[in-house]
């Protein structure tokens, strides 16, 4: 079994690209599980073509404690035999959705979700590694991949190189390794170039460039991966790319996160960013003129 | 089922249930809907309440959390290791030898009988404990060398913060050379201490067992003594006890507790547990994977012990027996003499029970044996396998009450009159304000042995000094 999480800014495209990605692995006849670690549940919603479901911590809520839970009243099955659980969490601005991560991911080990049978296990990690809890997907004995979802925007590339810090902090320690960027493309300029430079500065490699496509948006509008909705569709290509990509890679590494001066360099290198200047810092546009 | 059927006097099933009504009166729907499956009266089998649910909001409650469970019971009681109580100081510090397990050896030599804290503070919280928690672990190998592991107790906010203690105690363990448990027994975790019991017993299991042999070959009698956890000595009861009836005790789980001793338990032949409730998971474990049988008896009160004692002779041969008996002959007239010293003043008096693990089953008994009867009995944190095991100790009709709330202990009480209560300190000063005499059953009240024959005349002293003592003509509640 491969347990591999992934990582991104928020809103990068995380939870689109991962259900694509586990359907293109579905498609290829591999068994599956998605851990939804986002209070806002939607790491599942393209699988199951629901838009919420009972996530651990609903029911722990309206249980009162996590040892009444049963398995099966939180495992629900979706497109391609793919399990499906969400580890909820509080609303935004109050509790601990840390905490809710830890205690889905301990309830479904406890419980004996892990079954032998499943291929691949991937956690939807919301956003940065903001706490201990977000970190639970990769200590030790779980997830040991790590793909970041980024683009070719410059803080999406700041978030990807954070996370590869916080990876480095596990990494040295265990055996959690960075698999590879997977740039989500927004069509910036020279996109390809620098997401692959990026990833080239820290030690991986862009694993797969997937351009952006309406498609996706008309298959999410049904709750529906591209892959499920139109199989046949270049976009549904471009994630089974993906999938084939992830299946066959060995490139596993210890990430070497950038310096902010090294990540502004390579800016400048491929012209996002103008040369070295510290006068236009901090200078409005009117005021320039 | 064989047992004979007990009867008190005035106590029917009809009483007992109007009781109960009366006392749920005063609760708003929602709360009297969820107290009323945790009492009620005895039917003499099967589990007669509901239990180890979530305690209802704005009672008073007396339940401890996981962390007690792990600290107080478990592990803490472990004396040639250093217990790390991880978090803010206040969890350790208050748990701190008040349960009375005691030890025996020289503190910070074989045994340290110390409060541990890595005493999280703001930036703690912020910047996360694993970096303290590793300097901590290695001052305690450097001031304390001799300690024989470390056990890494979680509190609160370790486990809100999401600290990663395992992956800390592994990489020092190995740095340290030197057995260090991680246990995750944040006091969020479950409805009371109970879980504590269960995760402490899983990380025995994962870290602990059978890492270690005996050093001496195994022999036919050798056994382990699992959940006595020596309070006010107890343990030095019940150890020297089956001794005498020709046992070797290997290791005693967990009261003046060896780390090595326990972690080759794997070896014996028989585990005899005394407190079901705290350590059933391990016995089942051994059993499981060695094929170690288990045996739950009771030692308090002559009867029980010898009832107790019999029983285990009978998984042995004739020369246990025969041990067995010469034991029983030897200490049945000196039992009968403490009988005879006390029943006669204790003859008839009612006494009401609400303690933890085992005694609220265990001790009836031995209040019989000196003539009293228990009128009602309960648990802070049992489960429904307790409960069926009270239901044939417990004289019929008689109130059972689970994770009782202060103000339904008090109406009980009040109903009932009864003349001793054994429960914590939580109940002792409103029942002596009541003027019932009270005594603390889960520390012994600063005295004990309570176990064992050695116990049984000083459960039988004290019990009389409480219920007899003059005080209680002297003082008149106000109220």
């Amino acid at each position: 079994m491969r347990q591999i999480a992934i990582y991104g800014k928020g809103g990068i495209g995380k939870s689109t690209t991962t259900q694509n990605l586990v359907a293109g692995l579905a498609y290829l006849g591999k068994k599956m599980m998605i851990v939804g670690c986002d209070p806002k549940a939607d790491s599942t919603r393209l699988i199951l073509h629901a838009k919420a479901q009972n996530t651990v911590m609903d029911l722990v809520r309206e249980l009162g404690t996590v040892e009444d839970l049963e398995l099966e009243d939180v495992m629900k099955i979706g497109y391609g035999d793919t399990k499906c659980v969400e580890s909820g969490g509080p609303e935004p601005g109050v509790g601990c959705a840390g905490r809710g991560v830890i205690t889905a991911i301990n309830f479904l080990e406890e419980n004996g979700a892990y079954t032998d049978d499943l291929d691949f296990v991937f956690y939807d990690v919301l956003g940065d590694v903001v706490c201990g809890g977000f970190a639970m997907p990769i200590r030790e004995g779980k997830a040991e991949e790590i793909y970041i979802v980024c683009s070719g925007e410059m803080m999406a590339m700041y978030a990807a190189n954070n996370i590869a810090k916080g990876i480095l902090k596990y990494a040295s320690s265990g055996k959690v390794r960075l698999g590879g960027l997977i740039c989500n493309a927004r069509k910036t300029d020279k996109e390809f170039e620098l997401v692959s430079a990026l990833a080239a500065k820290l030690g991986t490699q862009m694993i797969h460039f997937v351009p952006r496509d309406n498609q996706v948006q008309r298959a999410e509008m049904r709750r529906m991966t591209v892959i499920e909705y139109s199989p046949e569709h270049p976009q549904a290509q471009e994630y089974r790319t993906l999938a084939e990509k992830i299946l066959n890679n060995k490139m596993l590494v210890v990430p070497t996160p950038l310096e902010m001066e090294e990540l502004e360099d390579l800016l400048m290198e491929f012209g996002i960013m103008e040369a070295e200047d510290e006068a236009v810092v901090g200078v409005a546009e009117a005021a320039a003129k | 089922m064989s047992h004979p059927i007990k009867k008190v006097e005035g106590i029917t099933k009809e009483s007992t249930q109007e009781m109960i009504d009366k006392a749920l009166e005063i609760y708003p729907d929602k709360a009297k809907k969820k107290r009323v499956p945790h009492l009620a009266p005895n039917e003499g089998e099967g589990a007669c309440v509901k239990s180890n649910r979530k305690t209802i909001p704005g009672v008073m409650s007396a339940r401890g959390c996981a962390y007690a469970g792990a600290k107080g019971v478990v592990w803490g009681p472990i004396r040639d290791m250093v217990h790390v109580s991880h978090g803010p100081v206040g969890c350790g510090y208050y748990s701190w030898g008040t349960r009375r397990n005691l030890m025996s050896g020289i503190n910070g030599v074989d045994q340290f009988a110390m409060q541990f804290t890595s005493d999280f503070q703001e930036k703690d919280i912020v910047y996360g404990g694993d970096k303290k928690l590793k300097t901590l672990l290695q001052e305690a190998k450097e001031l304390f060398p001799l300690a024989k592991g470390i056990s890494v107790l979680s509190e609160c906010p370790v486990g809100l913060i999401g600290d990663d203690i395992n992956s800390v105690a592994k990489a020092s363990a190995k740095e340290l050379d030197i057995p260090i448990i991680p246990c995750n027994c944040e006091g969020f975790r479950g409805v009371s201490q109970s879980l504590g019991h269960h995760i402490s017993n899983d990380t025995i299991r994962d870290y602990i067992i059978e890492t270690r042999e005996f050093p001496e070959p195994i022999g036919p009698y050798d056994i382990a003594l699992i959940g006595e956890y020596n309070i006010g000595g107890d343990a030095w009861s019940t150890k020297p006890l089956l001794e005498e009836c020709g046992f070797n005790v290997k290791s005693v789980w967990t009261g003046d507790g060896e780390m090595e001793k326990i972690a080759a338990t794997h070896q014996v032949k028989l585990n005899v547990i005394h407190c079901y409730r705290s350590m059933n998971y391990m016995c089942k474990v051994m059993e499981e994977k060695y094929g170690i049988p288990w045996i739950e008896l009771n030692f308090f009160g002559p009867t029980k012990i010898r009832n107790s004692l019999r029983k285990l002779a009978e998984l042995f041969d004739d020369s246990i027996k025969e041990k067995v008996e010469a034991v029983i002959a030897k200490y049945d007239p000196l039992m009968q003499a403490v009988i005879d010293e006390y029943k006669p003043r204790l003859e008839g008096k009612k006494v009401m029970l609400y303690v933890g693990g085992l005694r609220p089953r265990h001790t009836v008994n031995a209040y019989e044996d000196l003539g009293m009867a228990v009128v009602g009995s309960g648990y802070e944190f049992a489960h429904g396998d307790d409960y069926e095991r009270t239901s044939p100790e417990m004289p019929e009709a008689t109130v059972i009450y689970d994770d009782i709330t202060e103000y339904e202990f008090e109406q009980f009480a009040d109903t009932l009159k009864p003349d001793l209560i054994g429960s914590g300190i939580k109940e002792k000063y409103l029942f002596q304000k009541m003027g019932i005499p009270f005594r603390q059953m889960h520390s012994w009240d600063y005295s004990g042995p309570y176990h064992g024959y050695k116990g049984f005349p000083t459960f039988a002293r004290d019990v009389d000094m409480a219920i007899n003592s003059p005080t209680w003509s002297l003082v008149k509640a106000p109220f």
